[in-house]
């Protein structure tokens, strides 16, 4: 696992039904691109976050698909509706098989 | 002839000169910047007195940068730079050495050192020489805590340590002094900032004093003021130190840098530092 994965999320904590909420998530991760190689010439393994998903109450909002082009702590923002109380679940997929998640809840009025 | 063609020549010479200076006709001036809706920073303000008609407008680096950059730094979550503030807070609270303590055992939280980065470079009578807030971290760390090994001037750890210990001072006002026994060390640095460096015979001043606002290549140059280290770049993707932009500048002057730490970067970074009072901490900021 790599060091210092730390994920974060910032969700509105309330909204109307049917409003258009701002989500955004950032994950500190090195996404090193597998593409470089240390100062011996041995080349660096490819180690990226390779997916992210978020899910508001089991069904799904984005599926994002990660290749090495992106950068270090991938930051991601999007707009979901919501229509009811609950909690968006992000998971984040590293290449080494780790799993990164976290949950933010959100109350509907 | 040869005398027309020198006067040429002199009068050619006059126009380029009187064509340099000053360009802020790209810059929009007069915006505020507000740190996470409830920290004010102050990023136009008075020039101090010992910059009487070399700038007549102290700007922050902020004043340079595009919408999209000044807006990363008006929100915790958006400035990549935090992300090192809380490898530094994790650290704050890590037993190092070997007496045992942290420094929270000492400091309590790093609030409690919220006064250190405005008023740094400042002389320690102690030592009898001025000290950066990095040479106060590897202070602490060895004649406090018993580390063999301190951080390194300019290493991650450092750059990390120093990017929290700016972090909660954002909002207060610079105000390093420049007389009493600092007043030899910044009269090094002023005198190092007017000295043209490398092939390219550079000066500071002659970019960041003359030139501010005009283009360098695609980049607008700033003041070059030192209030918003350490500085998150994009360029690099991490934050980067006082003294390693300073060795960035000279080499790219084509001239053979200062070490960072080096007595002459640390009068230099007081002199900058003392060029910037009036703004507020900014670090870590967000720049190019």
């Amino acid at each position: 696992m790599a060091e210092n994965v730390v994920p974060r999320v910032r969700v509105p904590r309330d909204a109307s039904a049917g409003d258009s909420v701002s989500v955004r998530t950032l994950i500190s991760h090195p996404m090193e691109s597998g593409l470089r190689r240390d100062g011996d010439g041995n080349p660096i393994p490819r180690q990226i976050i390779n997916r992210f998903t978020c899910a508001f109450n089991g069904e799904m909002v984005v599926d994002v698909e990660i290749h090495p082009g992106v950068s270090t702590n991938p930051y991601f923002q999007f707009d979901a509706v919501v229509n009811e109380t609950g909690s968006f679940e992000f998971t984040w997929y590293d290449d080494d098989g780790s799993v990164y998640t976290e949950t933010a809840d959100i109350t509907v009025a | 002839m040869t005398r027309k063609s020198l006067l040429g020549g002199v009068s050619a010479a006059v126009f380029a000169f009187a064509a340099a200076g000053v360009g802020l006709a790209d810059i929009r001036t007069g915006d505020s910047l507000v740190i996470n809706g409830e920290i004010p920073i102050v990023t136009e303000t008075e020039p101090a007195a010992h910059l009487e008609g070399a700038l007549s407008t102290v700007y922050s680096g902020w004043v340079f940068r595009t919408d999209e950059t000044r807006a990363m730094q008006a929100d915790d979550f958006d400035n990549p730079g935090m992300l090192y503030v809380e490898q530094g807070i994790d650290a704050f609270n890590t037993v190092m050495g070997s007496e045992g303590n942290s420094c929270a055992s000492c400091h309590e939280n790093p609030e409690s050192l919220a006064n250190v980065r405005p008023s740094y470079p400042q002389w320690d009578a102690e030592h009898g020489m001025v000290q950066t807030v990095e040479m106060q971290v590897i202070e602490c760390q060895t004649e406090r805590m018993g580390m063999e090994e301190p951080y390194g001037y300019d290493s991650q750890q450092m750059r990390n340590m120093v990017a929290l210990i700016a972090s909660v001072a954002r909002g207060q006002t610079v105000d390093v002094a420049i007389d009493g026994p600092a007043a030899d060390a910044w009269e090094l640095g002023r005198e190092i900032y007017y000295t043209a460096y490398g092939q390219m015979e550079l000066s500071c001043a002659h970019c960041h004093e003359q030139n501010y606002g005009n283009l360098i290549r695609a980049d607008h140059l700033s003041q070059g003021q030192v209030n918003g280290f350490p500085t998150y770049r994009l360029k690099n993707a991490n934050i980067v130190s006082v003294h390693n932009r300073f060795r960035g500048c000279i080499r790219d002057t084509r001239g053979e840098p200062y070490g960072i730490g080096s007595p002459e970067f640390v009068a230099l970074e007081l002199y900058v530092a003392s060029r910037g009072n009036g703004l507020t901490v900014e670090g870590p900021a967000v720049r190019n």
